[in-house]
């Protein structure tokens, strides 16, 4: 019965699109809502033909795990595109002529900056989160994804929102606020997907087996409602048309800024940092075959962080018209957040102890050690970086890409490879992996791409900072703005070569998961649910 | 609470297991928490000592009285300071005696490439090498003089702008869009220019070009093609284009005509964000050394 009440939304969904397509008045409009269309109709379709069909009913005694094979595919795909798209990019900076005549407008720089962001972090991050969230929250709770079939609506309404999103960006519909470029009505359509999430993922909890709440569950929920609370309110905002991708903003100025930059590095703390610790809390030990270092520790820094975390935006807004105060404290907080972060690198390098001599033998540690390693130095670096004076050299500069690369790349693609290699053999139910030498090789060749990455930004970086400040003996500026950017190009090119590796080791990861899943030897399914203790 | 932890494996867990994980229950580590109180005792000392705590109608100022606006200031007074005999005796001496005063004319320069570098980079290039449409500054090939003083007054009033009612200004016909030259004559001038400058051309043409010159271009050109600084008629007889020398971009030139615009840099028409007298002197200097002063 349900079905036909699904097959009159769904087609109330399409129809609406497409007459919102025809009334468009810009292209990434109209695109847009015939992508909702397409999307609308091709779901009719899929729930048409289950339509009046016996339905098989669940069983309750098995782990939800369809829902994660395909997050751990969307992961390593829009992987793949968003490290393709930021070596592009790279080498646009260093070669303009790579700004191709012929797609100005479309792939030049600016176009496509917005793309390789929201691709790494929402798309490829995004995708990890949830998969990862929805294996560990059944796992640790000993029970199955609440909800039915919700878990897919979530799954499929975030791609849906990354399409939007991406399409939007490259044809012209954009907020222009930093990591929030989707305009308003995939704002919107995102709000309802995380809220489905949230509710799919408490209600996983409330229905857990085990009397208390892993730590990886504290951090996965601190990271859902955050992000549901930033998302809401930085993206405030009034359509100029409800056929049209424009929208203005409600804050405007330096409320604007502090608004945005508020979302802004808590989108760096609750989706890159607290999520992804929920992820290493999870697969750390259960890779290592060790307990947690310490419980104490994971709670004192849990909350310590999530606490001091939120408070930390103002230093993104150093000597502007952000008054004085409001720096001072973005500035205190985020050097107080220093130890709390690094709770979470001693829990994960500590737990190792007594099983260092894996690092020899399974390259998946490796990668986690090095993610955890390149963790703390980004934790260390931002708090440094968000003292007023370092600020005023780091500021505008390239040191901020190569902070941000050091943990994004290191930091989050690393524990997400690891999670992937972990998670392939079991999920589709094998032995092993395809080949651990792949893995060595993708391992070296991320690590020295995002130590080139890294070491060149630094370098590049300061560089501008001093060249942006060398004055002469009567105190007059040296050098021209053109001046520092062509200083900058050798170590453009040694980014971009960094980035080429560091794309080129995500394939060969995607080559091995592929063979794991077509060639290695088959096991027993194990998803059954783990009986509670 | 932080007795130095003992080994690991004595601590025991926590007795929880989730899928198989466990927690030992150690305590927190004694450097890190003593690293987290140092940094919170510092944080409370520092939003003491600096602005931070927000009230009513205001924040607290600090006690150290610090405010970054008031540190800017601080910097470009004492700076000013620095400068200000020097500034005062740059806009005060008559511009040609600049050259022969050596500390004064270093400090020109110096002070000059900062303004270029600020102002002027963006379209004459950071090592003013010029581009399409924007003047080569470094050679001796000048539109409106290379002299100190020509180069001063270019600079106070600019070129083509609404900003000064002193701007140079001066305007090239649009010999095609306006219909005051034929098609045919439009082939026959440019083929006549271009041999000015001894570019391959078709002979027949040029000799009915030169007619065409004479009758049309030679007021502002001059006979032959040698241009007119107080027009701001540039040179044509030589290998050097502001826009191009080729057949094409003549072409285009004589059709449309060429309208370059300069800002007057002079506070005086802009008062938000010009050039004082004597950042114009520092800069005209600058250019004027750069290698094409006259």
């Amino acid at each position: 019965m349900s079905n036909y009440f699904k097959l009159i939304a769904l087609g109330l969904v399409a129809l609406l699109a497409m007459i919102a397509a025809n009334y468009g008045r810009d292209l990434a409009y109209q695109v847009n809502a015939i992508t909702v269309a397409l999307a609308a109709l091709i779901t009719f379709v899929y729930v048409l033909r289950r339509t009046g069909e016996p339905s098989v009913p669940t069983d309750q005694t098995r782990y939800l795990d369809g829902v994660v094979r395909y997050g751990v595919i969307a992961t390593a795909g829009w992987g793949v595109v968003g490290f393709l798209v930021g070596v592009i990019i790279a080498f646009q900076l260093a070669f303009p002529v790579l700004n191709l005549e012929w797609a100005q407008g479309y792939l030049n720089f600016g176009k496509l900056r917005p793309l390789h962001t929201s691709a790494v972090i929402f798309a490829f991050g995004g995708n990890a989160l949830l998969a990862t969230s929805f294996y560990v929250v059944q796992r640790t709770s000993a029970a199955r994804l609440w909800g039915g079939n919700l878990a897919w609506f979530v799954f499929w309404g975030y791609q849906l929102v990354i399409v939007l999103a991406a399409t939007g960006y490259i044809l012209g519909a954009t907020h222009g606020k930093e990591y929030a470029e989707p305009e308003w009505y995939v704002d919107l359509w995102l709000t309802i997907v995380w809220v489905a999430y949230l509710l799919v993922f408490m209600g996983t909890i409330m229905k857990r087996k085990e009397r208390h709440i892993y730590v990886a569950n504290w951090f996965y929920l601190s990271f859902i409602l955050t992000v549901a609370m930033l998302h809401i309110v930085n993206n405030i905002a009034i359509p100029v048309s409800i056929f049209g991708s424009k929208s203005v903003q409600v804050f405007s100025g330096v409320q604007d800024a502090m608004t945005q930059w508020w979302y802004g590095h808590n989108a760096v703390g609750f989706f890159l940092t607290a999520g992804f610790l929920g992820m290493m809390y999870y697969f750390v030990p259960k890779q290592a075959e060790r307990p947690v270092f310490s419980y104490k520790l994971s709670i004192i820094h849990f909350w310590a962080l999530i606490f001091l975390y939120i408070w930390a935006g103002p230093h993104h807004l150093h000597y502007t018209a952000l008054p004085d105060w409001a720096s001072t404290l973005g500035m205190v907080f985020s050097v107080v957040l220093w130890m709390p972060s690094w709770g979470g690198m001693i829990n994960g390098l500590m737990t190792l102890s007594g099983a260092w001599d894996k690092l020899r033998t399974d390259p998946i540690i490796r990668m986690m050690v090095i993610s955890i390693g390149f963790y703390g130095m980004s934790t260390f670096e931002g708090p440094m970086m968000s003292i007023r004076a370092v600020n005023s050299l780091s500021h505008y500069t390239d040191w901020t890409i190569g902070h941000v690369h050091s943990g994004a790349l290191g930091w989050n693609g690393m524990i997400t490879f690891g999670a992937l290699y972990f998670l392939v053999p079991k999920l589709w139910n094998r032995e092993r992996l395809y080949s651990l030498s792949l893995v060595s090789w993708h391992f070296w060749l991320a690590t020295i791409g995002i130590i080139l990455y890294a070491a060149s930004m630094w370098v590049t970086g300061i560089m501008e900072g001093l060249m942006w400040r060398e004055v002469d003996a009567n105190g007059f500026l040296v050098n021209s703005f053109a001046d520092t950017v062509g200083a900058k190009f050798p170590m453009y090119v040694v980014r971009g070569l960094g980035g080429l590796m560091f794309l080129s080791g995500a394939l060969i990861m995607c080559y091995n998961l592929w063979m794991t899943v077509r060639a290695a030897p088959r096991v027993e399914s194990a998803n059954h649910l783990v009986p509670a203790e | 609470m932080a007795k130095k932890p003992i080994k690991k494996e004595d601590v025991g867990t926590t007795g929880h297991s989730w899928d198989g994980i466990e927690e030992f229950n150690n305590p927190l580590p004694r450097w890190w928490l003593w690293t987290f109180y140092a940094c919170i005792v510092w944080g409370i000392g520092y939003t003491i000592a600096y602005p931070a705590w927000p009230g009513i109608s205001q924040a607290t100022s600090g006690l150290l009285g610090f405010s970054t606006r008031g540190q800017v200031a601080e910097q470009i007074a004492a700076v000013d300071a620095k400068n200000a005999p020097m500034n005062d005796k740059l806009a005060s001496v008559e511009l040609a005696a600049i050259d022969g005063d050596a500390e004064l004319k270093g400090y020109a320069i110096s002070a000059g490439a900062a303004v270029f570098k600020t102002w002027c980079a963006q379209c004459h290039g950071a090592g003013a090498a010029g581009a399409k449409g924007y003047p080569n500054l470094l050679d001796d090939d000048w539109l409106w003089g290379g002299d100190i003083d020509s180069i001063h007054y270019t600079i106070t009033h600019g070129i083509r702008n609404t900003d000064s009612d002193d701007a140079r200004a001066t305007e090239m016909p649009a010999f095609g869009r306006d219909e005051l030259l034929e098609k045919e004559q439009l082939d026959q001038v440019v083929n006549f220019v271009m041999s000015l400058s001894g570019t391959a051309q078709d002979a027949a043409k040029v000799e009915e070009g030169a007619v065409v010159f004479a009758d049309n271009c030679a007021s502002c050109h001059g006979e032959q093609g040698e241009g007119m600084r107080d027009l701001g008629a540039p040179a044509l007889n030589d290998a050097i284009w502001l826009y191009g020398g080729d057949y094409a971009t003549l072409l285009e030139t004589v059709t449309n005509s060429r309208a370059g615009v300069m800002p007057a840099w002079s506070t005086d028409f802009r008062p938000a964000q010009g050039l004082s007298e004597a950042e114009i002197r520092a800069v005209a200097t600058y250019v004027h050394s750069l290698g094409g002063g006259e």
